[in-house]
């Protein structure tokens, strides 16, 4: 049909992309369909919506949520479009924040105003930023990485050590050293306070939609493509009039200047700073906001954040872990069955070992080893069919865990109809184990929970959730 | 006429080998110079030394009749010097018109702000670069077209990369083409199509040509002048003809005893 060197397969991919398979098309067709505008107007409209209909500790998460939405996006600059690895980031939000509180609260004489120091907050983490872009001009990937590990740790050392410049009045204590400053002035912008969570709230919404606005601008702008032409291939995008060391400056600088904006506002809205705001596992949870949203694409590195920020908040309620877990369940269930005979096999084999161990354990051990179920609907449902134990939970559900843990990689390692076998008592072990032990300590089911979630849906979607699969450069 | 592109002594170590010895070379405006030479002979490394990845250890590099010699890479691309590589360094994880608008970067003025905020002047600039973009893949005709542009590179086959990467080099508004072993690769009539190709980017796109080749075929095809290069020396200079024939040549790529038989 074709002469010779036209690939069928390659012309043919545009309409391969387009026909999305499986219950979710008509889903992603409409948000294909949808241009980025009008994304960015739908989710600002839901977002601004979001304080009205919650309470204010509701709030306080949204502002959590919007902060690590907008660091995202700045460390997306550098790690997604420039390919830098810099784990120094998460220093350029302590900077913008330690530089706001130090200037609004009582550590100085003088207060700034707000006009004043953020503008100057944000042009000094830029040039900070750019200060640190310097190792990259020789180190790339895991040499770049360590160094700038190293200035993340520096800036957290200073902040903890360097309570008084050394020569100057002792009376001059500049970071409150591990108590960190409070007393911070909210943002006032002509004549407005910031100093509800409402207000910093819609405050961060405003600047959060500027910010994908001009990012999205940039992305698609020469600075953009030489950013991730570095990204590519930096040698390549030398020989073709790249100047890269100051494209990797300018990456550093924005980056950073985001960050410390983000900073500010955290600042404000803590009305303190304090050393652990700013430590590596935040650092790690900007970065896993960016992965599993997809690296490079800006809704995915919000939709990353808005995941990442909200998933543990959601958790602290039992009754939707509850749910969370049971429908991961049934999720699983279906991944990895994909036949409904299979599933409808493995629900009912499920429902008659429930109750076949509840009577044979009341047969042997008789109703005194019943204990009372918890109190959520999931829960009550359940009562009558599972085994919810009395005074032996312990002992027994510590070895269920073990046997749900072996049972869970032999549904792995097992095909068809023996992974069907398998599955019965894994289900029902890890049905006994949530309800006998885990939905009783929140605390440490929380982070289970939120850990398999992340696990689960990177392995669905290795590229993140809105990410563009990569291929790897060789 | 000062030829385009002069290299005068040019002499290059690694270590205790001898890369390039003594080497002088020019390609006159308008000419087409094949590089040729067995594995190992140095010719990547003239290339490398030329577009500013390596500095010569002595020796004179002349484009229009000045000095290049410690310019980085970036600042000969933007002199007029634009190349394309052996082993393809095509942004794979960019659309195809992006691959070649990123190559106007030296080009364009537009600041970052000025692109955040699309002023007019950004999106006027950025028009500009699609349309040369667009103008520098239509130059491959059928092979690279329309509904290929907004594909990502990885997904072009070999010989389509290797088309991108020249029309990626022709967008940096080059006086001089660098090409690196065009035709590795590929198949005969691709072959076929690049000599012809090269011709035309001669004769209606008015570059200069340096190019590496193996394949003797588009040697004959394209070149006014062929340099033999054989461990860093160049062993000979002239017509393909004169050259092929030569003895130095047969010896470097055949032995001793065929040059001794022939």
């Amino acid at each position: 049909m074709s002469e010779i060197g036209v690939d069928q397969w390659v012309e043919q991919s545009g309409d391969r992309q387009e026909q999305y398979s499986g219950r979710t098309a008509p889903i992603r067709r409409l948000f294909d369909s949808l241009r980025p505008g009008w994304r960015l107007v739908i989710f600002l409209l839901l977002a601004a919506a979001y304080p009205l209909v919650v309470s204010q500790s509701g709030v306080r998460i949204g502002i959590t949520v919007l902060l690590l939405a907008m660091l995202a996006l700045g460390l997306n600059i550098v790690v997604g479009w420039a390919g830098l690895l810099d784990l120094g980031y998460v220093a350029f939000y302590g900077f913008g924040a330690y530089f706001y509180a130090i200037v609004t609260s009582n550590q100085l004489p003088a207060h700034w105003p707000t006009w004043i120091a953020i503008p100057v907050i944000v042009a000094t983490t830029a040039l900070l930023g750019a200060l640190l872009s310097l190792p990259s001009r020789r180190l790339v990937g895991d040499y770049l990485a360590i160094m700038t590990l190293f200035f993340a740790q520096i800036f957290g050392e200073v902040v903890r050590n360097f309570e008084r410049l050394p020569g100057v009045s002792e009376d001059l204590d500049l970071t409150g050293g591990p108590n960190g400053i409070t007393g911070v002035e909210p943002w006032k912008l002509f004549g407005y306070e910031f100093g509800t969570f409402n207000r910093n709230f819609y405050l961060l919404l405003v600047l959060l939609g500027l910010l994908i606005v001009a990012l999205h601008n940039i992305n698609d702008s020469r600075t953009g493509r030489a950013w991730r032409a570095l990204r590519e291939d930096t040698l390549a995008a030398e020989h073709m009039t790249t100047p890269v060391n100051r494209l990797k400056m300018l990456a550093f600088a924005v980056g950073a200047a985001i960050a410390g904006l983000a900073g500010t506002i955290f600042a404000s809205v803590q009305v303190g700073v304090f050393p652990n705001n700013f430590v590596l596992l935040f650092l790690i949870t900007i970065y896993a906001a960016v992965i599993l949203g997809g690296l490079g694409s800006i809704p995915g590195v919000v939709l990353g954040a808005i995941v990442i920020a909200y998933t543990p908040e959601m958790l602290r309620d039992p009754s939707t872990a509850g749910v969370l877990f049971y429908v991961g369940l049934v999720a699983l269930t279906v991944a990895m069955l994909k036949k409904w005979r299979l599933v409808a096999t493995a629900l009912a084999g499920l429902v008659i070992l429930g109750y076949a161990v509840r009577w044979a354990a009341l047969a042997i051990w008789g109703d005194s080893i019943l204990g009372t179920a918890n109190d959520t609907l999931i829960s009550r449902v359940l009562d009558g069919w599972l085994l919810v134990l009395g005074q032996s939970q312990e002992v027994v559900t510590s070895y269920a865990f073990v046997l749900a843990i072996v049972g869970a990689l032999g549904v792995i390692a097992a095909q068809n109809w023996w992974r069907v076998v398998w599955l019965i008592p894994t289900l029902y072990l890890a049905i006994l184990v949530w309800e006998n032990k885990l939905a009783l300590q929140p605390s440490v089911t929380r982070q289970l929970l939120f850990g398999g979630i992340l696990m689960v849906m990177m392995a669905v979607r290795p590229q993140g959730l809105l990410g563009i699969r990569q291929v790897e450069i060789t | 006429m000062t030829p385009i592109l002069e290299l005068r002594g040019l002499s290059k170590t690694f270590g205790g080998l001898q890369v390039l010895q003594d080497l002088d070379i020019s390609v006159g405006t308008g000419e087409i110079v094949s590089v040729i030479g067995p594995n190992g002979a140095g010719k990547t490394t003239l290339f490398n030394i030329i577009s500013g990845i390596y500095q010569p250890d002595s020796g004179e590099i002349l484009l229009d009749g000045a000095s290049i010699l410690g310019s980085s890479p970036e600042t000969i691309a933007n002199l007029g010097i634009a190349r394309t590589f052996q082993t393809l360094r095509v942004f794979l994880n960019m659309t195809v018109r992006e691959n070649v608008m990123a190559a106007t970067y030296g080009a364009t003025r537009t600041r970052l702000w000025q692109s955040a905020l699309r002023t007019p002047s950004a999106r006027r600039e950025e028009k500009e670069v699609r349309a040369i973009a667009e103008e520098k893949l239509g130059f491959f005709g059928d092979r690279l077209m329309g509904y290929r542009w907004d594909q990502p590179a990885y997904s072009l086959s070999y010989a389509n990369r290797r088309r991108l990467e020249i029309a990626r080099a022709t967008a940096t508004n080059p006086r001089l083409l660098m090409l690196d072993e065009p035709a590795a690769g590929m198949n005969p009539a691709e072959t076929h199509e690049i000599t012809e190709l090269i011709g035309r980017l001669r004769e209606e796109a008015g570059y200069s040509i340096l190019v590496i080749e193996h394949d003797m075929h588009v040697v004959e095809g394209i070149s006014d002048r062929v340099v033999a290069l054989d461990h860093g020396e160049k062993i000979a200079e002239g017509s393909f003809d004169d050259v092929a024939t030569d003895d130095k040549v047969v010896e470097a790529y055949l032995g001793y005893g065929a040059a001794q038989s022939k």
